[in-house]
């Protein structure tokens, strides 16, 4: 009796006891790395060096970059007239001739860009107010829930519906060079992915700008929403309140100081809230558009390393500390009894 | 049942002469007369059918320590988590989130949500289970119950009820409170070990009525019928008020007729009585107080940074809706573009002040990031694996009782790296309550070889110490004008003493693998095996071991399969006597009523003879007698009065003629009381014939008065007759310390630690085992305050309370006063003058005082005591206190301290249960502490840190972004990276920081003890730190997002042209918060097991890969995120280099502060990090060794304190030494 209890005991005893493994015994094999001052200067010439090269690169890729921007929000407006009115207006002709300057040689292509400001397309009320499902689905037309308050029109959906697609930019813009016509493609100025998947290309325009208010651009209803890059540019939100969108790409060199006219349909009304617009023509390289800041960021933050770097040796040299030192632990430092 | 048979017909009564004896004269004592509230209880005895109707149905003995049951678990758990503001918040959030005006969807508030509170909950439901586990186990303990007609069965404890006649049979638990009716000695007597009540290890003697002893026997139960009127349940262990009315008469009930719950009978074969108290109307459960929960002082603190964050919430949110609201009423009605107003007024310009109350809300839920909702889910996930560790640690697993550690609650183990005092129980904690004979002197002679624990421990340290040429102690033993002595004279005269030390260990280690007698650990050759003859005085040794097999109380029990005898000694000394003296051939075989037997063996016999001894009298111990006599009369008529005592109080009664050996014996008493054992004096004394009888006359006199000065006269006589006595020697047993106390105790004190002890024992034990775990030692001041019961005065209470606190203020003056800075102080205190100390007016001065003493330790106390002198260490100092005990009288403590920790593996399971951790012996508290305490102390101190960290860093990008929105509440990121930003790609790593960091190894942390302060002095989670890490967050913030937004201004991002929409500034943004926190914590941590590295890059990989999965998910869900990273992103190189750039920025500041702050103002753990790095550890083993023995210079007790002393000793004699010596042993070296 005793003796099986003892045994049942014991064998119950080693079923208690922790197994031993390298993790349970928080023993697994571990690197610790540690700051000694050769390893703090390595790093830090090492960002240094690898940086400011990085920087320079993309600031001459920067510099390579030819740009013309142009506002013409005030001046393509009569001065004598009221602003909003004018814009409003159905009878007023809008027309306004621009001729632009080219600095240096612009490579083909030239990208051409309408920059807007003070429009706060990332507002939520506006970011929300759009339908993905309808765009890509004519099955769908009539999820318009999120669009309000550009749902319906007469109780028929709107395709596309919501805010977005209500204020469409419609400026236009047309271009010549000494009388030649530059030709503009607007091809392929919106994402592949939303051309070929968020935008179905069995959707079309429905009940479009019908409403009461008549916000921005129209739509051809004979062409489906994936072909109306236009609206897949304007469709994508801007991050900024102030932000450029593709207009279309230019094919052919612009040589240097040479005159552009630019002939430009001035039908959007920025004038409400303030806004300004710009034209922009653009060149691009590696790195996009002009962007000296970036080049500009490697520069400083690797001539910073480089600075630490130096000082951290400095300091080194001044007051120098043998690493595993002991008698810089605290009780050499603060003998007990101090 | 034969044993018992014998031992009945011993009346066990006769051997005491205070204690047991009463009168037989009953009637002068009435029933007590009590009435009225309080006092209400009736217990019909033998009837408990009547205790199942009101108004008698008392409550079951059914017991439950658990918080919750089924039906209340849900509703109450759940209010335990939502007691917790951050989850009080989310809850809200996760409501309003319903509405229009939220921010994000509804599923990304309440899952979160629901997961974590789900996660806690069920931790919640699994450490209750356990609980109700354990309860049951208690409950279904068996014991014998009547079941009527004299029939007695086995039931389980819950099944009891008041007035059951239960059997407890010896070494069983008593299952409730019961009325002793009788037990297997015939006098009604038994033995009671009341250790998990109040931790005192004697056995106790209770006593049955005279009207019930009858009652012994099953059969006699049959008709068996009483009432019991009685005081209601209440929590006093120490009174116990009613009546028993048994046949027409009343008889009073007294304390010591009462068995209580939780304490075990010992030494009685059975004994029968009735159940009164049961369940939690016991006093034991009466005493317990509701676990209370813990929260460490580091979640308290994160408490308050929570309030600050959510005031900066508050604050950003109120500037958002203000900043929204100007916008509203001035800029809305020209945006034509966003047809306002609708019709819901969240954009009305007509009423902004509405507007801007909907953006409010809208506001705080956004901004919710700030406050990390997979804070407290972390943190929970980390101390529960930490805990596993705890739980898996092997090196805190008991081979002995099988049982590991075990963390059992987990929300503390940061506190067990903040600990500063530690209040300790005695009995079963510190010491095993195993007595061994050791040592004794006898007539001036001092035997006994082998050294006790503190002297094992000291040689060693020594040994370690001098084993290279010790610089210090060099120049000690080497004066400047280095060419007199060379190295060699030096080193040689060193090893000789350490060869000497090394003797002692190797002895000590060969005997321990001997199978060893159980208290018995003497060693000496001249008195063993009858070598004794061989001494001188030898007429004295024989005396000697007469007295230890003669004078004591115990009883004899053979053990049929060895043939040698073991003892039931009332306390484990008399027991341990009684070993030696059969081990040195004077084996006590019997006793009965008038005589005593002894089996002497002589080496010159082959049988032992065996000797009666008529015992006369026995004037038996007292604390405050502090000696016992017997006085015997042997074969050959003489009378022999033998006396053993307190060496103080012996001496004080020898005779001229008595004083020989006194120079020498008080020597060996120092001696032995220097390395912490137990001594006590024997003597002797031959009486004439006529001289005992006319005192044993007046002796039966006052045995037989009646009256209250009957102790008082019994004393007066007995210290008649214990003079003029002779002294013999003096015995040395070790209280054996538990497995590795000493040392353990010596490494917390190298940690800064303090330690109290808390016991229940006499104050002459507690200081014992003061010196034998070094808490005490010789050179230290002892202050010892004990109320002076002499004072007469009128107002008895004033005058004692007026005497402690002069006590209190002349000890705290002598502290002030003391210019050594060496000096040491050791508070002394017993439990009656606690009683004063701790009241309101006093309790501050006693602190104090307590506090600038180096040791403290409390005698007496009682549980009560112990929890409050608990709170008052732990509200007084403010500082994190640590309870430790075994029994259910430490139970207050436990549940009282900041953190309480329970032995396991002995039986009484209460401490356990009422603990936070549980482990199964002392010396495993320095690994808890040391190694477990200070990693999880740091870990939790820095993930916690870091937490705040990502969450500031990530929720102001978002805040930032609301402005160039118009504070319309948009955020720049999709809703899916918001949510996986906090429970995946940012949890992991923090998590591994908070499981796996090691700032230095174990190995370290049990070198380095002090490295333990860095928790105490919480340097690694004061607000310091906490605002650093804060503006890092700030910092890390402001860089990203206005680098990412200056980078992707209105500019083309990539070479065909297209500029840079919301998902992409968004998504490149987040890509730079993942990079930059994630390299922040590889920064951070200074320990990479593959784990990290895996959960750190395996994050950034993992968000990678869930940008490319949800990217090619059907736009349906990933909106306009669709294919952003191989469309979009990937092949733009300002992409990759704006992460880069970004990341890079972000760490520069802290890396620098490192960098810096290791090479010009490192802290301890930096330094020894950079040993161990460069292996100097390894190759300058001497510096090495001197930085430990460095590191723990400041203690003030413990053995190194002690070893010391003894070093400086030795240091003091080798100069003597050299001084005389010094020419002549350069000229013996060469």
């Amino acid at each position: 009796m005793s003796s099986g209890e003892g045994s049942s005991q014991s064998s119950s005893k080693k079923s208690r006891q922790p197994k031993y493994s390298r993790f349970t015994q928080q023993e697994l094999p571990a690197c610790k790395p540690i700051l000694t001052p050769g390893l703090v200067v390595t790093t830090f010439i090492l960002v240094g060096v690898i940086f400011i090269p990085i920087g320079l690169l993309s600031l001459s890729a920067s510099e390579r970059v030819v740009e013309i921007v142009d506002r013409y929000d005030e001046d393509c407006i009569p001065s004598d007239q009221e602003k909003t009115a004018f814009i409003q207006s159905d009878k007023t002709n809008k027309t306004c001739v621009r001729s632009l300057t080219v600095p240096k040689k612009m490579q083909h292509p030239v990208y051409i860009y309408y920059q807007l400001d003070n429009f706060y397309q990332n507002h939520r009320r506006y970011v929300k107010s759009r339908s993905d499902k309808q765009l890509r689905n004519p099955e769908n037309e009539d999820l318009t829930s999120p669009c309000e308050p550009e749902a319906r029109v007469d109780n028929k959906p709107i395709v596309p519906c919501g805010l977005v697609a209500w204020s469409l930019f419609n400026d236009t813009y047309g271009f010549s060079v000494g009388g030649m016509n530059l030709s503009v493609n607007k091809k392929d100025i919106a994402w592949d992915s939303d051309k070929n998947y968020k935008f179905g290309s069995k959707v079309y325009p429905k009940n479009f700008q019908q409403g009461s208010l008549i916000g921005g651009g129209k739509l051809d209803e004979k062409i489906p929403l994936s072909e109306q890059e236009d609206l897949l540019v304007w469709m994508r939100t801007a991050a900024l309140p102030s932000f450029r969108k593709l207009y279309g790409r230019i094919e052919q060199d612009l040589e240097a100081n040479e005159m552009i006219t630019v002939v430009i349909q001035n039908n959007y009304n920025a004038y409400a809230f303030g806004g300004k617009k710009k034209l922009v023509l653009s060149t691009t390289t590696w790195i996009g558009g002009k962007n000296s800041f970036l080049g500009l960021g490697y520069i400083t933050i690797g001539g910073l390393c480089l600075f630490i770097a130096t000082t951290f040796i400095v300091m080194y040299l001044i007051k120098p500390r043998p690493y595993g030192d002991p008698s810089y632990l605290s009780w050499n430092r603060n003998p007990p009894g101090n | 049942m034969a044993r018992g048979r014998i031992r009945a017909k011993l009346r066990r009564s006769n051997l005491y002469t205070f204690a047991c004896l009463r009168p037989t004269t009953q009637e002068t004592e009435g029933p007590h007369q009590f009435q009225g509230p309080g006092y209400s209880r009736m217990v019909y005895c033998n009837q408990p059918h009547v205790h199942e109707k009101k108004p008698l149905r008392y409550r079951s003995n059914y017991i439950s320590t658990t918080k919750y049951n089924i039906v209340t678990f849900l509703p109450k758990a759940i209010f335990e988590q939502f007691r917790r503001v951050a989850n009080l918040y989310f809850l809200l959030a996760a409501i309003l989130s319903l509405t229009p005006v939220a921010p994000f969807s509804a599923v990304s508030m309440i899952a979160p949500l629901a997961f974590v509170v789900g996660l806690s909950m069920a931790k919640e439901a699994l450490e209750d289970w356990r609980r109700f586990m354990q309860d049951m186990k208690v409950n279904l303990r068996k014991t014998s119950v009547h079941k009527g007609d004299g029939v007695f069965g086995y039931r389980s404890w819950r099944k009891l009820r008041v007035g059951d006649i239960v059997k407890v049979e010896k070494d069983k638990f008593f299952p409730a409170d019961i009325l002793l009716l009788s037990s297997s000695y015939e006098d009604g007597i038994c033995y009671v070990e009341t250790m998990n009540l109040d931790g005192e290890t004697n056995l106790k003697v209770k006593r049955a009525l005279e009207a019930t002893l009858a009652f012994d026997e099953d059969l006699s139960f049959k008709d068996f019928t009483a009432t019991i009127r009685c005081e209601d349940p209440n929590p006093n262990l120490y009174t116990f008020v009613g009546n028993l009315e048994y046949d027409r008469q009343v008889y009073p009930l007294d304390p010591s007729q009462i068995l209580l719950r939780d304490s075990k009978l010992r030494n009685t074969a059975y004994v029968y009585g009735v159940v009164i108290f049961t369940g939690h109307d016991s006093k034991v459960m009466q005493n317990a107080t509701k676990s209370p929960s813990k929260r460490s002082k580091i979640e308290k603190q994160m408490d308050k940074i929570i309030y600050i964050l959510f005031t900066l919430l508050v604050l950003i949110s109120l500037i958002s809706s203000i900043g929204f609201a100007i916008k509203v009423k001035y800029q809305l009605p020209n945006w034509w573009y966003l047809q306002a107003p609708d019709s819901q007024n969240f954009y009305n310009p007509l009423r902004p002040e509405l507007s801007g109350t909907f953006h409010l809300v809208t506001a705080l839920i956004l901004y919710g990031y700030l406050i990390p909702i997979s804070l407290y889910v972390s943190i929970e996930v980390v101390k529960v694996l930490q805990a596993l560790f705890i739980n898996k640690d092997i090196n805190m697993y008991d081979e002995e009782t099988g049982t590991p550690a075990q963390a059992r609650t987990s929300n503390l183990n940061e506190e067990l790296g903040q600990v500063d005092t530690i209040l300790s129980d005695k009995t079963g904690t510190l010491t095993c309550n195993q007595m061994d004979f050791l040592k004794c002197s006898i007539a001036g002679t001092s035997y006994g070889k082998k050294a006790s624990d503190v002297e094992v421990a000291a040689a060693k340290q020594m040994a370690m110490d001098l084993e290279g040429p010790d610089p210090e102690l060099a120049n000690v033993v080497t004066p400047k004008n280095h060419t007199t002595l060379p190295w060699e004279t030096n080193g040689q005269e060193l090893r000789a003493s350490e060869i000497e030390l090394e003797a002692v260990i190797t002895s000590k280690d060969e005997t321990d693998r001997k199978p060893a007698i159980k208290g018995f650990s003497f060693e000496d050759d001249h008195l063993m095996d009858g070598n004794w003859l061989k001494e001188p005085n030898t007429d004295f040794i024989l005396l000697f071991f007469r007295i230890l097999s003669l004078c004591h109380t115990a009883i004899p029990e053979l053990n049929e399969e060895t043939g040698t005898f073991t003892y039931e000694a009332e306390s484990p000394d008399e027991g341990a006597f009684l070993v030696a003296a059969r081990e040195f051939g004077f084996e006590f075989c019997k006793r009965t009523q008038s005589s005593v037997f002894v089996r002497e063996r002589y080496p010159s016999f082959d049988k032992p003879v065996e000797r009666e001894f008529k015992v006369l009298n026995l004037l038996d111990f007292t604390s405050k007698r502090k000696r016992m006599s017997v006085i015997l009369r042997d074969e050959n008529g003489h009378i022999l009065l033998l006396c053993k005592g307190a060496d103080s109080i012996i001496f004080d009664r020898l005779s001229k003629n008595g004083k020989m050996f006194i120079e020498s014996t008080t020597k060996h008493l120092n001696e032995y009381g220097e390395v912490g054992l137990r001594t006590l004096a024997l003597a002797y004394r031959k009486l004439d014939e006529a001289e005992y009888t006319a005192w044993n006359e007046e002796f039966c006199k006052a045995k037989t008065s009646i009256g209250g000065d009957r102790e008082g006269m019994l004393e007066r006589v007995s210290d008649m007759m214990e003079r003029e006595l002779i002294l013999v020697g003096a015995t040395a047993v070790e209280d054996k310390l538990q497995k590795g106390v000493p040392q353990c105790i010596d490494k917390l004190a190298q940690a800064g630690l303090k330690l109290w002890v808390l016991t229940g024992d006499k104050m002459e034990t507690a200081i014992n085992i003061g010196f034998a775990c070094s808490l005490l030692r010789q050179g230290m001041k002892q202050i010892c305050i004990a109320a002076n019961a002499d004072s007469l005065a009128q107002d008895p209470k004033k005058a004692v309370k007026d005497s402690i606190s002069m006590q209190i203020a002349n000890a705290s003056q002598m502290i002030k006063l003391e210019k050594d800075p060496h000096a040491a102080f050791a508070l002394i205190i017993d439990g009656k003058s606690l009683t004063y100390a701790l009241e309101d007016d006093m309790k501050y001065q006693f602190l104090n005082l307590a506090v600038d003493c180096a040791s403290v330790i409390c005698c007496r106390v009682s549980p009560k005591q112990k929890a409050l002198v608990t709170r008052l260490v732990k509200e007084g100092t403010g500082k994190t206190t640590l309870a430790i005990g075994d029994g259910a009288n430490d139970v207050g403590m436990i549940q009282e301290a900041d953190i309480g920790v329970g032995i396991s593996g002995v039986e009484g399971m209460q401490a356990v249960m009422a603990s936070d951790f549980s482990i199964a012996q002392f010396r495993f508290l320095e690994r808890l502490l040391v190694i477990h305490g200070h990693w999880c102390y740091k870990r939790i101190a820095q993930m916690i840190c870091y937490f705040f960290y990502k969450n500031i860093a990530f929720g102001l990008t978002l805040f930032y972004f609301e402005a160039f929105t118009g504070f319309s509440g948009q955020s720049v990121y999709d809703d899916w990276y918001m949510i996986l930003f906090n429970v995946v790609l940012t949890s992991l790593p923090v998590i591994s920081l908070g499981v796996f960091e090691q700032d230095v190894s174990s190995e370290v942390c049990l070198q380095f003890p002090a490295l333990y302060q860095q928790g105490p002095k919480n340097l690694f989670f004061d607000w310091y730190r906490i605002f650093g890490w804060m503006g890092n967050g700030l910092y890390t913030s402001l860089i990203i997002f206005f680098l990412n937004v200056i980078i992707f201004y209105d500019q083309a991002f990539r070479a065909g042209g297209q500029t840079a929409d919301m998902s992409a500034v968004g998504t490149t943004m987040f890509t730079c918060i993942i990079w930059a926190v994630n390299c922040q914590i590889a920064l951070t941590m200074s320990h990479f097991t593959w784990i990290q590295h895996f959960l750190v890059w395996g994050s950034v990989v993992t968000w990678y890969v869930f940008l490319f999965i949800y990217g090619e998910m059907s736009p349906v869900f990933s909106g306009n995120a669709y294919k952003i990273l191989v469309e979009a992103l990937a092949p733009a190189p300002i992409y990759w280099s704006t992460t880069l750039i970004v990341t890079v920025a972000c760490n520069l500041p802290y890396l620098t502060h490192i960098a810096f702050q290791r090479c010009f103002n490192p802290m301890d753990h930096h330094v020894i990090q950079e040993i161990k790095y460069y292996g100097k550890d390894v190759e300058d083993r001497h510096m090495w060794r001197r930085e430990r023995s460095k590191a723990r210079q400041k203690t003030k007790i413990g053995f190194t304190a002690r070893v010391d002393a003894r070093i400086r000793q030795l240091k003091g004699k080798l100069q003597k030494k050299y001084s005389t010596l010094g020419g002549r042993s350069t000229l013996a070296s060469s």
